[in-house]
């Protein structure tokens, strides 16, 4: 059994004692900012990567990783018991999670979060265990133009499945892979874009743009728009659901998991529209339609469950084709390459350890949260009662210690705080940044690969298309773009995102 | 009377993308093309800025034909404590030290925020951080940062 010993190495790998402590660290922090509104994991994962230098490849994924869907849970907290998202997947929660806590049944709308995440959690991990390494398979087969294809599928799919205009998700992804221009052309070894800066010789780095964009942009955006916080949170009765209520929740965390699973592998779909779509999904399917809105713990067990499970599944395509579906696995294929490891098909078999490690780390982690966040809710609801104008001027020390640590320099400051006012001008402009940190990252692989390829094909760019992987690829990229510019869906999409705004 | 602009953000996003694309154009071209089959380090981004440029013009056009919302009030304390910031800690670090340059940031940027008072157990609390960030980061982790620069030692 190939499996059963990938497995077991596994779990070797994950139940070592400093990647169980990593592990924890992880879920820990990542509930810590998933609680607190105004701290996505984006921002915190930019904010640790440079720590993470010093540990081993494995640890520091499986701390990183925590952190991604540690969010998960906590960002449930907040939005039940204060009605604010703490996390932009969780957004959807409020809805019937705060009136349930209303009702004074705040603890069983916590309780239906924690579990249906787990139930989510675990099933995705089997998912992930079931499907990456076809996956993987299939794609050690990949030429440059398959490649190629496939980032191209990648970025308009982050853009269609996004929220907000076209065209500007469009325009950002042009920006990033503008942007991704800067530094040495690995082919011809000639300096691009640098102004004859040395320190840009390298390039930008991706974890400085991310903290500009994400990690300073967000706080002068939080800061502007003067964002209140009701600190009377409410009485936390018994954590306990009834019977009729665990009867009700089961369908809706399994069909929630489901549609979480499927969305998370795709491209930018990820956690929030999971949870935003299996919401819809169990309104629709329900008899009482009435009840959502109202309280219902459907409302609450579905979108957490799905939630959950996209933010794991979308792992899938990172830990596979080394192609992220969102900001988070974008920051995370940096982790790697920063570790020396290519990110690829080839993880799997060149670094089993990590691969499976990763995978085992993850249902153990889910564990320790369903832990975390169940018996010490009070603990976390004391975090939420931390005013933002503390918080705020320590996230700014540590982004900047953190950036200096990078290369030791004073100058990525300067960078991280030109993208500080970059991302706040784009954020007040209506522009979402997270498609433009994807193209930026996959920007330089994508003119690899396309030199690459057509290199190989003695410049006829026929071969995008006749090579059978790569048209289907760029046909489902055509066909992406044909659906949405449809009047009809165009006019679906901007409903959904209505409501959910 | 309206106003020729009907769509600001639009208009805006339509300069951005507009000079990034000009900028970009106008560098990329003086680097070697080469040709689709070989190309050279100026191909991929003459073409990704001259999108851009098509991109910037879309933008144009559709803000004065399209109403849109209004940018609403850029937030200039926020934007100049927490960047201000930034930017002297940047200049300063290395010249005063750690210690000094972590009191001055988490000052400059709290004065961003409306809620900003002096307060004692506040600036313990500042106290306390300044310390667990040098024993983390300088002790803990290396970072090579002086806590006390050359402009204090003599």
């Amino acid at each position: 059994m190939d499996l059963l010993s990938n497995l077991l190495l596994g779990v070797e790998t994950a139940f070592s004692a400093w990647n169980l402590l990593y592990c924890f660290i992880g879920v820990l922090l990542g509930t810590a900012i998933g609680v607190l509104p105004g701290l996505g994991p984006v921002a915190t994962i930019a904010m640790l990567l440079p720590l993470t230098f010093g540990l081993p490849a494995d640890t520091s994924l499986i701390m990183l990783a925590g952190i991604y869907y540690g969010a998960q849970y906590g960002g449930s907290t907040t939005a039940i018991l204060v009605n604010l998202p703490g996390e932009s997947s969780s957004v959807v929660t409020m809805l019937d999670g705060y009136q349930m806590a209303r009702q004074g049944r705040a603890g069983v709308a916590l309780a239906t979060a924690a579990i249906g995440s787990f139930v989510a959690g675990t099933i995705a991990t089997i998912v992930i265990v079931l499907f990456a390494p076809p996956l993987a398979g299939l794609a050690l087969e990949f030429g440059p133009a398959e490649y190629f294809s496939l980032m191209v599928l990648g970025l308009i799919a982050s853009v269609v499945l996004a929220h907000g205009s076209l065209l500007h998700a469009f325009g950002m992804i042009m920006l990033g892979l503008l942007l991704g221009f800067v530094g040495t052309d690995v082919n011809s070894g000639m300096q691009r874009y640098s102004w004859d800066i040395p320190q840009l010789g390298d390039g930008l780095d991706f974890a400085i743009l991310a903290m500009g964009m994400f990690g300073l942009g967000e706080i002068i955006g939080n800061l502007g728009s003067s964002m209140t916080r009701d600190v009377n949170t409410m009485k936390i009765s018994s954590l306990m659901p009834t019977r009729e209520d665990f009867r009700r929740m089961v369908k809706p965390i399994l069909r929630g998991t489901a549609f979480g699973s499927v969305l998370g592998i795709l491209p930018g779909g990820g956690a929030l529209l999971a949870a935003f779509g299996a919401y819809s999904l169990e309104k629709k399917l329900s008899r009482n339609p009435r009840e959502f809105g109202r309280g219902a713990i459907e409302g609450v067990a579905a979108p957490e469950s799905a939630n959950n499970a996209g933010a794991q599944t979308s792992f899938i395509p990172m830990l596979t084709l080394g192609i992220p579906s969102n900001a988070v696995m974008a920051l995370m294929i940096g982790a790697m390459i920063i570790q020396g490891i290519q990110p690829g098909p080839s993880v799997m078999t060149e670094q089993p350890a990590l691969f499976w490690g990763l995978i085992v780390s993850m249902w153990l982690g889910n564990l320790m949260l369903l832990i975390l966040n169940l018996p010490l809710v009070g603990l976390w609801v004391k975090l939420i009662s931390v005013p933002y104008h503390f918080l705020y001027p320590c996230i700014l020390v540590f982004c900047c210690i953190g950036v200096f640590s990078l290369n030791n320099s004073t100058f990525d400051l300067y960078v991280m705080g030109v993208f500080g006012v970059l991302g706040y001008l784009f954020r007040k402009l209506g522009a979402e940044p997270a498609p433009m940190l994807l193209a930026f990252i996959l920007g330089p692989m994508m003119e690899e690969y396309l030199r690459r390829a057509l290199l190989l094909s003695h410049g006829d760019p026929a071969t995008f298309i006749t090579n059978p992987i790569s048209g289907v690829l760029l046909f489902a990229a055509a066909t992406l773009i044909v659906l949405v510019l449809l009047p009809t869906v165009s006019r679906s999409r901007g409903e959904a995102f209505q409501d959910e705004a | 009377m309206q106003p020729v602009v009907r769509a600001p953000k639009e208009f805006w996003l339509g300069v951005v993308y507009l000079s990034f694309g000009v900028v970009g154009l106008w560098v990329g071209l003086g680097y070697p093309l080469g040709t689709a089959g070989r190309m050279g380090p100026g191909y991929m981004p003459s073409v990704i800025a001259t999108i851009l440029i098509v991109f910037g013009i879309v933008s144009l056009i559709r803000s004065v034909r399209i109403d849109g919302e209004a940018v609403g009030k850029l937030a200039p304390r926020p934007l100049l404590g927490v960047i201000g910031g930034v930017v002297f800690f940047a200049f300063f670090v290395t010249r005063i030290g750690l210690i000094p340059s972590i009191f001055a940031l988490v000052l400059i940027s709290a004065c961003a925020s409306p809620d900003f008072r002096f307060r004692w157990y506040a600036l313990a609390g500042l106290v306390v951080f300044v310390a667990a960030c040098c024993l983390l980061f300088v002790q803990g982790l290396g970072v090579p940062l002086p806590l006390i620069g050359p402009w204090f030692s003599f």
